[in-house]
């Protein structure tokens, strides 16, 4: 087997890639996984705010040259409103339907917005600009191999926001209020908890967190496309139910498995590259059918 | 010897319509005036095949309650079934310049009956390895594996290049498909599923709709009637995915990406859950749609000013009106009601009580 002699360091190359798109993963399934946690849905609509958050940043780079701080601020602050938007638009209305028209609703919701991107934003590919500050659009060399050192950054700012969200989640009330939701929204309800309030914030928070990965994705990989958000929004849902969905350090475990697996297969294993996008499925399957609750998952019944 | 008279009515519809047919699809001359022309054919054509696609998975999500995003994995291998069963072997030769292909498929040449029932078949045989394993899943997770299912079929298929080529694709498809086919098999599948949804496996099918705990405590095999479901569901769905092949000729791997369960969901939806007349009236309100709303992608030059058409909005259109009908309008044009001569005559009968009602 000659793909087992990999070089130590072809190795450390890709383990460094292997982590930063295991962060990505992590950050992005976050927000899967509490949508789900809170409405039992799948919010198709997730991975589409990836691309909305990268295309705020190239326009207020390209047209209007806000500095970079700016730019990434509003590009949260946008894809907020959006998951906000999306939320009361499609979801609410249909909070006491079956679970499946929900979930045909995100579907629809989901193609609208890649349409509305392809028609606004145009179909061709994009070319993201890179940041100066941190020297984060350089790249760095260790011996003979070199790292763009926006693969460095990405994990260290997963784990800060992964931090605060868990101190959202655990220290403050509001993070009380998301959990008692969570668990029994009409016993929530009748504790004095605004369920809308709390409903629409997990959107807020979710979609901050996909925004701020989708701009890192944008700097990782950076080619930008309305259907940018498609492939990695699939993925990261499954490192959500892979690591246990409702649970947020399930889908971060999830996430960096899922990632760290799919780049060491393909370095590893070039002969079946062509599967990489199948391998993720196969987990998904595999998870559904061994093991649904995931890795950390709870047992929970199923109400009838 | 005297035929009854629903018989009779029955004999001259049928009649009727093959005459037409016949006219439109250009077997037959009248007037000196022969078709449709291609382009309304073509049309119809497709209206036909997403008829099909539609009931076939109306049967699943409509009216087994189902949830399955499949439909195009399905469709893929039906598609590329057929192609490879109907291509002459020096087009294959000519196609498979980069990998050639595997020796016994290089020779392998059926008609178009046998191929698209094997199409029908072979698909319905893999939708039977994939569906003891998902049916185990309920609800938006069989939704989420079906469809994890369908991108691995695809990627298969894009990777097993001595079979089927790879992601190029495979061009020079005979176009058999004609107005025959296609509303042939629309015909065929909707007195089939009307008559499957009409005995004792379709009250099963919906009883479990309805409510699989109940239907369980009424003895029904819930796996065994779910599997059936999705079977004849699926095998529909590659006679579409074949039909499709042969009408367009260019098959590939990326037009059986999720989109195409899309549009068909989409039509499903429109047309009601649980109403096979209404997937039929949505398939063609929808495909006729597409081609009509074609004007607002397109540039319109003006005397005074130019239109710059929007490319895309189509589907922002249809997505729109995707969420608009969930939300505000679940049930669909029809919802779960048939459009039958029946009902049609009925609803006549009501409005003009006068008269005798058409037919």
């Amino acid at each position: 087997m000659e793909a087992l002699r990999l070089p130590i360091a072809m190795f450390l190359q890709h383990l460094a890639n292997a982590i930063s798109l295991g962060s990505l993963y992590a950050l992005v399934a976050i927000g899967y996984t509490m949508v789900y946690g809170i409405l039992r849905l799948i919010n198709f609509a997730h991975g589409d705010l990836l691309m909305l958050a990268a295309y705020v940043v190239y326009y207020s780079q390209g047209m209007f040259h806000l500095p970079w701080p700016v730019s990434i601020s509003l590009s949260v602050v946008v894809t907020m409103c959006l998951g906000i938007v999306v939320e009361r638009a499609a979801y609410r209305p249909l909070r006491d339907s079956p679970r499946t028209t929900i979930l045909i609703s995100a579907i629809g919701v989901s193609f609208l917005v890649e349409n509305l991107g392809l028609v606004v934003f145009g179909g061709r590919p994009q070319s993201f600009p890179l940041p100066r500050f941190l020297d984060i659009g350089s790249a760095t060399q260790i011996g003979s191999v070199t790292v763009e050192n926006i693969t460095f950054a990405i994990p260290v700012v997963t784990l800060a926001l992964l931090y605060a969200l868990l101190y959202i989640v655990h220290k403050t009330k509001t993070g009380m209020a998301m959990r008692a939701v969570a668990r029994d929204v009409d016993t929530a309800r009748l504790m004095g908890i605004d369920v809308d309030r709390i409903i629409a914030t997990t959107f807020a928070l979710g979609s901050a967190l996909a925004a701020v990965g989708g701009i890192m994705w944008a700097m990782k990989f950076p080619q930008i496309n309305p259907l940018m958000g498609m492939m990695p929004g699939m993925k990261c849902f499954i490192a959500a139910v892979f690591g246990g969905i409702g649970n947020v350090s399930g889908a971060v475990a999830g996430g960096f498995i899922l990632g760290v697996a799919e780049i060491m297969i393909v370095a590893f294993l070039p002969a079946i590259s062509g599967y990489r996008d199948a391998f993720a499925f196969i987990i998904l399957i595999g998870t559904l059918l061994l093991r649904p609750t995931g890795l950390v998952g709870e047992k929970a019944a199923e109400k009838v | 010897m005297r035929v009854p008279a629903e018989q009779r009515r029955r004999a001259l519809l049928l009649l009727g319509a093959v005459l037409i047919v016949a006219w439109a699809n250009g077997d037959l001359r009248f007037a000196g005036v022969s078709g449709w022309g291609s382009y309304t054919v073509r049309i119809i054509n497709l209206c036909a095949i997403n008829a099909v696609l539609a009931m076939s998975l109306n049967l699943l999500c409509g009216f087994t309650g189902q949830f399955s995003l499949g439909h195009a994995g399905f469709m893929a291998l039906g598609a590329y079934t057929t192609a490879l069963l109907t291509m002459e072997p020096a087009t294959k030769k000519m196609v498979f310049f980069m990998t050639p292909q595997w020796g016994p498929l290089q020779n392998l040449l059926l008609p178009f009956l046998p191929a698209l029932v094997l199409a029908g078949l072979v698909t319905g045989f893999f939708s039977l390895l994939v569906g003891v394993p998902a049916l185990r899943l309920r609800g938006d997770y069989l939704g989420i594996a079906t469809l994890g299912f369908a991108e691995i079929i695809r990627l298969i298929l894009q990777n097993v290049r001595r079979v089927t080529n790879g992601a190029l694709g495979l061009k020079g498809i005979p176009p058999v498909t004609n107005l025959w086919w296609t509303l042939g098999t629309a015909t065929f599948t909707y007195f089939a599923l009307r008559n499957l949804l009409a005995s004792s496996y379709g009250r099963a099918f919906k009883s479990i709709r309805e409510n699989e705990t109940a239907a369980q405590a009424m003895g029904i095999d819930l796996f065994k009637h779910k599997l059936i479901s999705f079977v004849v569901s699926s095998s529909l769905a590659g006679m579409g995915g074949g039909l499709l092949a042969a009408l367009l000729t260019t098959i590939d791997p990326v037009m059986f990406k999720f989109p195409l369960t899309f549009q068909v969901l989409l039509t499903v939806v429109l047309g009601g859950m649980g109403s096979l007349s209404g997937s039929v009236l949505a398939a063609a309100i929808v495909t006729y749609l597409m081609e009509f709303l074609r004007v607002v992608e397109e540039p319109h030059y003006l005397s005074f000013m130019t239109i710059r058409g929007i490319p895309g909005l189509r589907t922002v259109i249809f997505s729109l009106a995707l969420v608009v009908v969930v939300i505000w309008y679940p049930r669909g044009l029809m919802g779960d009601r048939e459009l039958t001569v029946a009902t049609v005559t009925g609803y006549l009968k009501k409005r003009w009580p006068g008269r005798r009602g058409a037919g």
